[in-house]
């Protein structure tokens, strides 16, 4: 088994705007089995990140525990990270999101790492709206103790055993339009065209980015009757739109047939682009988007693509009303401006 | 873009780039492997099968495997492969006992070969065995023809070139040797079944409209005359200062043999610019790491004679322009005349060939050039019995190109001589066979090894300059021999796409080092190049296209860059992917167990 990337690299590989080539911007080999979902994720971070242009050394990759939260080691391997405990991934990047306001933060976790353990920490940082990208690698089971049904395994699916899932599953999507997530999107690790502008536009939002990939366990969940499947997610897949990230209102890389096509205004001044919309639905209606993710539901579809954005609310930060320089930048004299400052703010109380 | 046919034996063997580029298509990466394995006896019998002279190609071959180096492509210098040969040449153990064993029962057919050289040879070594009784005539003291005559002692030692003309002579070779042959007439009325000329080019150009030509005569020599005659020992010595005119591979042997002949100035003086000159690079290091000074954009303009003795040559200094078409042409430039003193000449500006000895009037045609009218194919002349091959066909080549003469000259005698279809070539053995060992696992070394090429060493300049038998050229040590064969990427390592198998995971997308594989929708090949994740913009270089996946796209593989480092079937769930090795040989008339013989 290889457990070293070859240097070498293509001759011909392009660079983006930094200069850096897609290289820079990977991790080590995935040592994952072959094919899993996780590792497309990865790469469609990778490539997310490269057409971004975002320097790595201002990212930070923080998880919990599974499978899922062992990715941050094959994605970004020039980027900050944290691997901390199981299901508490969200209060890590809390913490350091307050300290450091400045960095992309990609949140990486799995359905056991969310919706069963880390459940908690999950609601909270999603009604804070903290400002980060949080991905849930999702393959409705758990992958790293042999593939028992996880909470958001479907009710019906098989898994590997043969054994039918009784319970209802934890729908993360419509979990998080419900506690008032920002961003929420869907996709599928398998389908590159829609993950990739759909992870730029998660990074380029102001706010909590809730992405939920289904990411199928080639182990333990790739059998049939399961529907995390690879076959099954490709037949029953339906795409909300065909989307775009337009940075800056300036570049438009693909034209679409006039009228088809719906700008949603980010609040850095860049905008989503979303071409061929499904009909009966608005992105900036969480009443539509819950509609159309219980509708799914029932007739057996998976809805991807972006699902539900406001760019209004504030994040944790603006709530919170604090310093417009990170915490970790603040020196000394700023956060102990002296006796006379402080004679001036207990003056005001008198 | 159809799907790939890679039942083709040529599409897998392309993309062994050595292989393929090699014109007897000897399979670079088995051997290399086998080195690495320090199997040198199976190594060199490898090379011998396919190239019949591994030690004498392992120090002089043109190598055009090397610039055709994946390696090239990735990194910047080729994989030291002709060297290497070299390695399992001067390694190797007992391999007498592994060719064929004479004496062979006579099939009752007989066949003459002329002149004495890798491409008869070859004829020799192919035919001998299936029971030809073979004879071989030749001028020369002793076989080889140009390996003996004109490649000097100090690239090529006598001892290894006497023991691989051995290794063919003594399948029961009838030599005849001192023996010019006159007259094809004579020979083609006795009762041969077929002849086989590998004359070679034996004629050194001269320059015989130059003024001063005659006058300085007895200073002036064709070069590969001049090398014969030292490697004959019957030229001893030369003068100090030396002008040799030309810019190949001769040149630079006529150079380094004067300066060890007592040569001090030496000077090789071309026409065309340093960057253009026929010589292989190496040879051209190799020259002026001897003192040698070469001179370029000089084109002669006559031979200084004063009281009968050469004093030197006068140039006109050139300049070479190109048209839009790439043609050269060498302007003259404004610059007066250079006078460069010399009391030797020696001419190394090209070889023709010269068949006085064949009568025009025997049914054999010859061409506007008045050269024979060889099928390239089957490299028979239009008289059915006479078949050329080597230089004699088509020119000037190198041994490696006649080698590969040989090979196909023996298959269309012995074609001939069983009364089969000369056109219905034997298909090439191929093998395609998975190397897979387990889960993750190869048969091969799947690494990369990032290292640079590494140096062969050579002896001291103050002993070879002293000695004309002394090798220049040390070969590597086995040390240094494996680090250089862990270079090489096993291009021969197949990437074998099933698409009933796939998922479209992209895991093998997503992993390939070299970006070379994209899943896409199918368009035209112009198109689908330019849809790749890197463009494939090398268009000497093929793309493997996979029938149309369940999505409805399709795999397309860029070969150019490709590593061959098995990443791809390592990360695919579904073994869609397979590193398969794919052995090609070139079929022979007598194929060497344990390859199937001929069948058709």
């Amino acid at each position: 088994m290889s457990y070293l990337k070859p240097q070498f690299s293509h001759p011909r590989l392009p660079k983006n705007k930094l200069g850096y080539t897609l290289k820079e911007y990977e991790g080590s080999l995935s040592t994952l089995c072959a094919g899993c979902g996780h590792d497309s994720i990865s790469a469609a971070i990778v490539r997310a990140c490269y057409e971004l242009d975002i320097e790595p050394h201002l990212v930070a990759k923080i998880s919990g525990i599974g499978c899922s939260s062992k990715t941050p080691t094959y994605f970004l391997g020039n980027s900050h990270g944290f691997n901390s405990v199981h299901g508490r991934m969200p209060s890590v990047a809390t913490g350091a999101n307050m300290a450091n306001k400045d960095l992309v933060y990609f949140g990486v976790s799995g359905d056991g790492d969310s919706a069963s353990i880390g459940m908690g920490q999950l609601v909270h940082v999603i009604r804070r709206n903290l400002n980060m990208v949080y991905v849930v690698m999702n393959n409705g089971c758990y992958g790293l103790t042999k593939g028992q049904d996880s909470a958001t395994a479907d009710l019906g699916s098989k898994n590997k055993s043969g054994a039918i899932n009784p319970f209802q599953a934890i729908d993360l999507a419509s979990l998080a339009i419900e506690l008032g997530a920002s961003f929420v999107g869907q996709s599928f690790s398998g389908d590159k065209q829609q993950l990739i502008p759909l992870l730029k536009a998660a990074i380029r939002h102001q706010g909590f980015a809730f992405l939920n990939v289904i990411s199928p366990c080639v182990t333990f969940n790739n059998n049939p009757g399961s529907t995390k499947s690879y076959d099954y997610v490709r037949e029953h897949i339906e795409a909300t739109s065909a989307k775009d990230l337009v940075p800056m209102k300036n570049e438009i890389s693909v034209d679409y047939e006039a009228g088809t096509s719906t700008p949603v205004a980010m609040h850095d001044d860049s905008e989503i682009q979303l071409n061929k919309l499904a009909r009966d639905w608005d992105p900036e209606d969480r009443l539509s988007a819950v509609n159309a993710l219980q509708k799914a539901r029932m007739e057996e579809e998976i809805l991807t693509g972006l699902l539900y954005v406001n760019s209004d609310w504030k994040d944790l930060h603006r709530t919170l009303n604090t310093a417009k320089t990170p915490l970790n930048q603040l020196k000394e004299e700023d956060l102990n401006p002296g006796t006379k400052v402080l004679d001036q703010i207990n003056e005001s109380f008198r | 873009m159809k799907p790939t046919d890679t039942r083709n034996p040529e599409y897998y063997h392309k993309v062994v780039d050595c292989q393929y580029a090699c014109p007897a298509h000897t399979p670079v990466p088995e051997y290399i492997r086998l080195i690495a394995a320090e199997k040198y006896t199976e190594a060199y019998m490898v090379n011998w099968e396919s190239n019949v002279f591994p030690g004498i190609l392992g120090r002089t071959c043109d190598r055009p495997c090397e610039p055709a180096c994946r390696r090239v492509r990735v990194e910047e210098e080729p994989v030291a492969i002709c060297r290497l040969k070299r390695v399992a040449a001067d390694q190797k153990g007992e391999v007498k006992q592994l060719m064929p064993q004479a004496p062979f029962p006579p099939n009752g057919k007989k066949i003459a070969l002329i002149g004495g050289g890798p491409a008869s040879l070859t004829v020799a070594r192919d035919l001998a065995p299936l029971g030809y009784e073979v004879h071989l005539f030749d001028e020369q003291i002793a076989g080889g023809g140009m390996m003996r005559s004109q490649i000097p002692s100090f690239r090529l030692p006598e001892t290894v070139l006497n023991e691989e003309v051995d290794y063919i002579l003594d399948l029961g070779i009838h030599t005849q040797f001192l023996t010019y042959v006159k007259s094809l007439r004579d020979l083609v009325s006795k009762d041969y079944d077929a002849v086989f000329v590998g004359t070679g080019a034996p004629r050194g150009k001269d320059l015989p409209k130059l003024p001063g030509r005659k006058e300085g005569a007895a200073h002036i020599h064709i070069g590969i005359e001049w090398l014969a005659s030292v490697a004959f020992e019957h030229t001893q010595s030369i003068s100090q200062k030396v002008i040799v005119l030309g810019g190949g591979n001769t040149a630079m042997d006529c150079c380094r043999t004067a300066r060890r002949l007592g040569g001090k100035d030496v000077k090789v003086v071309v026409r065309s610019p340093f960057g253009e000159m026929k010589a292989s690079p190496w040879e051209k290091e190799d020259a002026a790491h001897e003192d040698v000074q070469i001179l370029d954009n000089h084109v002669p303009v006559s031979f200084e004679v004063s009281d009968g003795v050469l004093t030197g040559m006068k140039f006109q200094k050139v300049r070479a322009v190109y048209d839009e078409k790439g043609k050269r042409q060498l302007i003259p430039t404004e610059e007066p005349e250079v006078f460069i003193e010399a009391d030797t000449v020696l001419l190394a500006i090209g070889q023709q060939n010269s068949f006085p000895w064949i009568e025009r009037d025997l049914g054999l045609e010859f061409d506007e050039w008045d050269m024979p009218v060889v099928d390239r194919t089957t490299f028979q002349s239009t008289l059915p019995t006479v078949f050329f091959g080597g230089d004699a066909a088509f020119g000037p080549e190198n041994v490696i190109t006649a080698v590969a003469h040989g090979h196909q000259a023996a298959v269309s005698i012995h074609l001939f001589c069983e009364g089969k279809d000369l056109q219905d070539r034997p298909s090439p053995y191929t093998n395609l066979v998975s190397q897979k060992m387990g889960i993750h696992e190869w048969s091969y070394d799947s690494q990369i090894a990032i290292d640079q090429r590494y140096i062969v060493p050579q002896a001291k300049k103050s002993l070879t300059l002293k000695d004309r038998k002394q090798e220049v050229e040390l070969g590597f040590d086995i040390r240094t021999a494996y680090k250089e064969t862990q270079r090489c990427l096993n291009c021969d390592a197949q990437t074998v796409f099933s698409e009933d198998r796939c998922i479209e995971c992209d895991a093998c997308m997503d992993v390939c080092p070299t970006s070379c594989i994209t899943f896409t929708v199918n368009e035209d090949e112009e198109q689908l190049r330019q849809n790749l994740l890197v463009p494939a913009e090398n268009t000497s270089q093929d793309i493997l296209v996979s029938d149309i996946l369940k999505t409805g796209r399709v795999m397309v593989k860029d070969e150019d860059v490709c590593l061959h480092c098995g990443l791809c079937a390592e990360r695919c769930p579904t073994s869609a992917w397979d590193m398969q090795k794919y052995f090609y040989s070139v079929t022979k008339a007598y194929q060497i167990p344990p390859l199937p013989s001929i069948s058709k």
